[in-house]
């Protein structure tokens, strides 16, 4: 089972990973984008990081809720409403849960990802963060499905996002601000799906590792 | 880099804090969340106007509130869309009963952002209407990307529907006549260098000395190539012939233009760029009834500039010609 403390570990350690990682993601946004993603995610789990000492007492899903509503209006551009919706829906999923199975886990991230889907209007192959997520959960699945453990499905679902993400540098944006250079996004890899493989790697790192 | 700022993180606060001082009869501001409003909101009767982008681009959306135009910008930070919590508040705010039309420029983030605001304001009985703009002619490949991007056109469908508004009209009728202006407006811009965004503190792009890129966005975004500098009669044509095939314009169209400053770029030349556009016009047999030469959606220092056309029908220029009282557009009050 996942712990509400393991949940409340991975949200803090991922506000400090965004730190260290604010100037690669805005590098990496500044090639495709509009050189805000670093910035904007770390602004966003900023505010995020003061809100959660006063929702720790709370179930998982009040807590991932007030995530994704934090990050609704504190992060702005793309990202914002995106891994907003992306926690909430996850949040919703979990409602008025202390501590999840693996099911549990699966059943909020594909709720998760299918927000995103939803509110992005996009599916995997077109340069966005749903070309890490999407293998995630498969990979996440399939070891579950096989008999591992959650922090053996964590670690595939990392190996996977971080697949996907390698997998968006030579491929052509169709959606978002990285669209409007048509072949000239070729060669980059996208900071959506970089900064969804550091969030998955973090949740590796800090749930069920013990 | 060099900027005329304090801290980079406290550029929006403190640029709102300026707007305050310096506009008390015009607008009020409201800080977390940010938006800025009409002194007199909300307006009885009247269909509010709200919009809002990143910032960066002003006179764009703040410098536009005031009678005649915007009831409310929502501004986000330098070249991030604003959040739905603003544009919510600011929704409210200017909600004098006949409901909201939300001007938005096609960005992704800028779209998401006002449909979850919308979506919430509706679940709180406000009528909300959007209209999108994205005028950019230099984005070709429409169907394989985001869309065309929002630029110029934007300026005139805050001033034209925020006329309509005062008139009286309906949500509806207001959002018509926006979809009207947005359908009849082409822009294309270029730049001479890049823009610094002071939290990231470099250039967003690298362009050579004697480089330009014809296409640009209004957050140097890359746009159709990347070129030699060229004189800017030749520059013109670069920019005004796409504009005038993409609509197409023809003989004997009335149009309203405005020879756009990218930020750094010095009147002098946005006039010498007039005079060529006025000529490029004329070969065509296309009249400008009315223009504006200036700075008015910007991005930042960038030193370039962009052209704006819209055909204008007699509807058109009387809501143009109507009194509009702002910090960046004022005439007939």
């Amino acid at each position: 089972m996942i712990t509400k403390e393991e949940i409340l570990a991975w949200l803090h350690r991922y506000r400090e990973v965004l730190a260290e990682n604010k100037e690669y993601l805005t590098e990496l946004d500044a090639a495709i984008g509009d050189a805000d993603h670093g910035i904007n995610m770390d602004r966003g789990f900023g505010a995020v990081e003061k809100k959660l000492d006063g929702v720790a007492e709370k179930d998982i899903g009040t807590i991932l809720k007030t995530v994704g509503m934090t990050l609704v209006s504190t992060v702005g551009g793309a990202g914002g409403p995106l891994y907003g919706t992306f926690f909430l829906k996850a949040g919703m999923t979990l409602s008025g849960k202390n501590e999840l199975s693996a099911e549990d886990m699966v059943a909020a991230l594909n709720a998760a990802i299918e927000g995103v889907k939803m509110r992005g209007k996009a599916t995997t192959g077109e340069k966005t963060m749903l070309d890490a997520l999407v293998p995630a959960l498969e990979a996440m699945q399939k070891t579950i499905a096989d008999g591992g453990d959650i922090h053996a499905a964590l670690e595939a679902a990392t190996a996977a996002a971080e697949e996907g993400m390698k997998a968006t540098i030579p491929m052509l944006a169709t959606k978002g601000r990285a669209s409007y250079l048509g072949e000239r996004s070729i060669g980059h890899q996208d900071p959506g799906a970089t900064s969804s493989w550091l969030m998955l790697k973090t949740a590796a790192e800090t749930i069920g590792a013990s | 880099m060099k900027k005329l700022i304090n801290k980079p993180e406290d550029v929006v606060r403190e640029e709102l804090e300026g707007i305050a001082l310096a506009h008390p009869d015009l607008v009020k501001v409201h800080y977390e969340p940010d938006y800025i409003v009409r002194a007199d909101a909300p307006v009885k009767g009247k269909v509010g106007l709200v919009s809002g982008g990143g910032s960066g681009h002003e006179p764009l959306h703040g410098g536009f509130v005031g009678m005649g135009m915007l009831d409310a910008a929502c501004p986000g930070a330098v070249f991030t869309s604003p959040t739905p919590d603003q544009m919510l508040e600011a929704t409210k705010a200017v909600d004098g009963g006949a409901g909201v039309l939300h001007i938005v420029k096609n960005y992704t983030g800028d779209v998401m952002n006002f449909e979850m605001a919308a979506e919430m304001a509706q679940m709180e009985g406000i009528e909300v209407a959007s209209v999108v703009t994205n005028d950019d002619v230099a984005v070709q490949d429409s169907l394989y990307t985001a869309g065309r991007r929002g630029v110029g056109i934007t300026v005139f469908v805050e001033k034209i529907a925020g006329a309509a508004a005062e008139e009286g009209r309906s949500l509806a009728e207001v959002t018509a006549v926006a979809k009207k202006v947005n359908d009849w407006g082409r822009s294309m811009g270029m730049a001479l260098t890049s823009c610094v965004v002071p939290q990231a503190g470099k250039p967003t792009f690298d362009l050579g000395e004697d480089e330009m890129e014809i296409g640009i966005g209004i957050h140097g975004e890359p746009g159709r190539k990347r070129m030699k500098i060229a004189p800017v009669d030749e520059i013109v044509e670069m920019l005004a012939e796409p504009i005038i095939s993409d609509l197409p314009y023809k003989e004997g169209d009335k149009v309203i233009a405005m020879v756009n400053g990218m930020g750094g770029t010095p009147l002098i030349e946005l006039y010498i760029a007039y005079r060529k556009l006025h000529h490029v016009l004329e070969g065509h047999g296309i009249t400008i009834v009315r223009n504006l030469v200036g700075n008015y959606i910007t991005s930042l220092e960038m030193a370039g500039m962009s052209i704006t056309l819209m055909k204008a029908d007699d509807e058109l220029i009387k809501l143009w010609d109507a009194p509009v009282k702002t910090a960046g557009l004022r005439w007939g009050v």
